[in-house]
This record gives C-alpha cells, structure tokens and sequence, in this order.
C-alpha cells in the first residue's frame, strides 16, 4: 500500500514536469510562429491611416531619463525625446499618449504593437535592428573624456603609461578602451558615484564614460574640462517602429528630413539639453535631417 | 541634519502625485486579494479531496505558479496573450489578473494546509454527536482553520501590497516608478532627493500594511 502511494506521488511529479516542459517548448515555439501570423492579418502594429483613424498615437518614452524623457513636477512628460513626440504627434494631427517604457522592455512593446513608436533614447544597434525597424537617426552619441582644467587630456595617444584612466566596469569605455587603448593603465570602479569621487580626488588623469555623462559632468564642475567629447565608435539614436510598419516609418523619415528646413532639432536641443550639456556641444550631438 | 532632498517632494504636484501612485498600486492589490481569498478557500478545499483529477490540476497549477518569478507571469500576461491571441490588455489589468492567479494558488495551499492540520479526533468527534459533515465544517472545522489562517493570509496581503513594484516593468505608473520619475527629474538640482523620497516611499508602504496586521492581531484575539 504504502509503495503504491509512492508511486503515485512520483508519477505525479513526473507528469506536472512533462506538462511544465511541453508548455515552455511550445512558449518558446510560438514567437517563430507568430511572426507569420502578425504579417499575415497586420494585426500587431497599426499602419499610419488607423493612428490618424483612431485619433491617438501611443509613443513609448522613459519616464526617468532626465533630460532626454522624464516627468516633470506637475505630472508633465518632458525631455528631448518628449519635444520630438509632440511635434510628430501634431504634424500628425493626433493626440498623443505617452507610455512609460523601461530600457529591456522597448523592443517587447513594438513587437506587440503596444506602442506604434518608441522615442526613448533608443541606440540603433545591428542586434536591434532585426527585431525593429529604426527611423532616421536625430542624435549621436559616443564616448568621451573629462580631465581637470590642470591637465587637459587631448589625446589619448599622448598620455603616458604611468598616468591612469578611471572608467566604470561593465561600461562601453572600459571595452573600448581595453581593446584600442591596451597600454593605458586603468582604475574601475562600480558606480557612477565612485568613479566621480575618485576624478574630483585626482586619483586618475582622466574619466572615460559616454559622451553626454562626461559633458553633463563638466557642465556641473567647472574645475573640469571635457578634452576629448568624442572618441569611438559613434552611435546613432532614432525612433523606431515595429517591423514591417513601413507606411509608419516612411512617414517619420519625411518628417525628420522635413524639419531640417527649420532646424528643428538644434531647437529641441536649446529647449532640453543645453542646461544639462551646455551650448557647446550642440552641433556634436544633434543629427539634423537624419544625416 | 542631512539633506534628504524632501523639498522635492513639495515642488509642485509631486506629493499628490506620489499618493497617486500608492492609490494604483493598493487598488491592484487589493482587488487582487478580494478577487483570491474567496477563490483561494475554494481551492484549497477541493484540495482536500482524495480526487486523483482535481489533485493533479490544482498540484500543476500551484507549482506553476509558485515556480514561476512574479515578473515573468506579469510579462506572460501583458505580452504573451497580445502575441498569442491579439488581446490588448492594460497593464493594471495584466497586473490584476497575475496578482489574482498567485494570491489564489497561494491561498488555496495556506488553506489547504490549515484544513489537514486539524487532527481527525475533531471530525470524528463531531460525527460522534451525530453532526452532519456540513455541521462539523462550519462549526467545528472552519472556525479552527480560520484562526490558523489569520497570520499566514497576512503575510500574503502584504507581500501581494509590496510586489506591485514589479508592474513599473509593464508600464503601470506606481508608487516606487513616480519616486524614480521624481529622483530622476531633480538630479542635478536636489542630487540627495533619493535618500529622501524613498524613506517616504517606504513610510508610505509601511502606512498601507500596519493597519492589515492591527486587523489581524484583533481578529486573532478576538476568535481566540
């Protein structure tokens, strides 16, 4: 009696992990699956002619990435990524419903059909592009440099081997720099905070990080001066819209080549980023009609 | 001293704000919780029955659940069911709908254990005053297990309260995102503010679950 139970039990167990097994396989399944069934129905996106229909666009912006998408005092979405929402939105001649995105969930909400755009400071990677299609590009990012006005750092070319680069582990600096730059001793650090006290203590020559974090740096401390505001690999950051949405896509790229006549995006930036980045850098990191 | 950054909270709306948040996390939670006691009782008393049908079901659901982390379930739900069937779920829907499947499956286990947990001399003594099986549940059984109970659907109450910090990752506006939205909004002007606003945060927190436990501890002594 008592081995009879046993059995059973066991038998239980092996049927809930056989049921549990088959679940995630066809789970897993399923997205191959339903790639065919979005392109053969035009279900998971809405075209450019139903966004108009229905009177409402949904665009996904983060809600805590001051100053590119944030929310200000009063429950308002603001930020350079928000002033470019807005104006598509009116050229469209929608209203605009804005969607709080996360950095890992961006591609999940078009793949869906969740929301027709995602402005959230989306870097436009090959990986990236095959789950999406990416809009003309409207800004550029890359990494740079910030060293105190004592000792401006350049070029990293001319720093010797004994002076020390700071840079936060697990960023894009420290893999650019261990692969171009392998002679250049450098000092990691966890966070962003560290890293900053470790520059304002002179514990290294100079800070490697992306481009706008050094800028913004400078811009706060004025004992320090960005020497080199871009070195690498540039990137590019752009709208982008589910696969396949090309009447969508089509449209924002004439829109993004139409507002260069107006310079649209130097304004965009004047109205959002130039307190946190300063004028200077303007033309570095705006990217005006896509190009 | 220190500068804790609370005077961000008093810029403009973001008080009435952060109460907001609170507002849409407690409502899913809470409809959640009133949407799995009852059916969570339900199922854990089926539980009980030596049915080797509705044992294997219920035993596969819970264990899915429980397996499963909180915020796969939530994506499940909020992407899953668009992918699968085209259904455009709001995110506090798809939040209430996961709270609701976890609050029961964890429910009908607390219930379920409580009930085997009363020894059998209790049924057997009420068959022995020739009660009937209905009478020995609601007189002798269910006020034993409720009062096991009390402590155990507590801690699920709160803990449900508490992971609505999960649903920011589907989009749904609560407490703990207003506070990020906050912290990040005045990072250069009040760079402190997040020491500040997630002490509140916490308060806030600790103001919605303490009077759950008080509830509690007076139905605790009062069925004593």
């Amino acid at each position: 009696m008592k081995s009879f139970k046993k059995i059973r039990t066991r038998n239980i167990t092996v049927l809930t992990a056989v049921l549990m097994f088959a679940f995630m396989v066809t789970a897993c399944g399923s997205s191959k699956d339903e790639t065919k069934a979005v392109q053969g129905s035009g279900e998971a996106y809405r075209t450019l002619d139903e966004i108009k229909e229905s009177g409402t666009i949904n665009i996904g912006v983060f809600s805590d990435k001051n100053p590119f998408g944030y929310v200000d005092e009063n429950g308002e979405y603001q930020g350079y990524d928000v002033y470019f929402a807005k104006r598509l939105a009116q050229d469209l001649g929608v209203k605009i419903n804005f969607i709080s995105t996360e950095a890992a969930n961006r591609i999940e909400y078009l793949q869906t059909g969740k929301v027709d755009i995602i402005l959230a400071n989306f870097t436009v990677t090959e990986e990236r592009a095959q789950e999406v299609d990416f809009a003309l590009p409207y800004m550029n990012v890359s990494l740079g440099v910030v060293s105190p006005n004592s000792n401006v750092i350049e070029s990293l070319d001319d720093l010797g081997s004994d002076k020390q680069v700071i840079v936060i582990s697990g960023t894009t600096a420290e893999t650019y720099l261990m692969k171009n730059y392998p002679d250049i001793p450098l000092q990691k650090y966890d966070s962003y905070a560290t890293a900053k006290n470790a520059l304002e203590n002179g514990n290294g020559a100079a800070w490697a990080n992306d481009n706008t974090e050094v800028l913004a740096f400078a811009q706060q401390n004025k004992d320090f001066t960005v020497g080199i505001p871009t070195l690498g690999s540039q990137d590019k950051i752009a709208p982008a819209v589910s696969k396949g949405n090309t009447t969508l896509l089509e449209w924002i790229n004439a829109e993004i080549e139409a507002l260069a006549q107006e310079q649209f995006f130097h304004a965009d930036y004047e109205a959002t980023l130039a307190d946190t980045y300063g004028l200077d850098y303007e033309d570095s990191l705006v990217v005006e009609g896509g190009k | 001293m220190p500068d804790l950054g609370l005077d961000v909270l008093l810029k403009g709306q973001n008080m009435v704000r952060l109460l907001g948040g609170l507002g849409v996390a407690l409502r899913i939670s809470l409809l959640s919780v009133l949407i799995s006691l009852p059916l969570g009782i339900l199922i854990g008393v089926v539980m009980t029955w030596k049915n080797p049908v509705t044992k294997v079901i219920f035993r596969i659901y819970l264990e899915f659940i429980r397996i499963m982390p909180q915020m796969v379930l939530l994506f499940l739900v909020y992407f899953g069911t668009t992918r699968a069937f085209g259904w455009d779920l709001s995110g506090e829907t798809a939040s209430i709908i996961v709270f609701s499947l976890w609050g029961t499956a964890e429910m009908s286990d607390l219930v379920r254990g409580a009930l085997i947990s009363i020894p059998k001399h209790q049924y057997e003594s009420g068959a022995a005053l020739a009660l009937g099986k209905a009478q020995i549940y609601f007189y002798i059984i269910i006020p034993q297990a409720l009062r096991r109970l009390i402590p155990l659907s507590i801690n699920l109450i709160t803990r449900m309260i508490k992971t609505t910090s999960l649903i920011l990752m589907i989009g749904v506006v609560e407490v703990l995102k207003v506070a990020q939205q906050m912290i990040e909004a005045n990072r250069m002007s009040s760079p402190n503010a997040a020491f500040g606003i997630y002490l509140v945060v916490f308060l806030l927190y600790f103001i919605a679950c303490w009077p759950i436990s008080l509830l509690a501890k007076y139905l605790e002594k009062k069925w004593r």
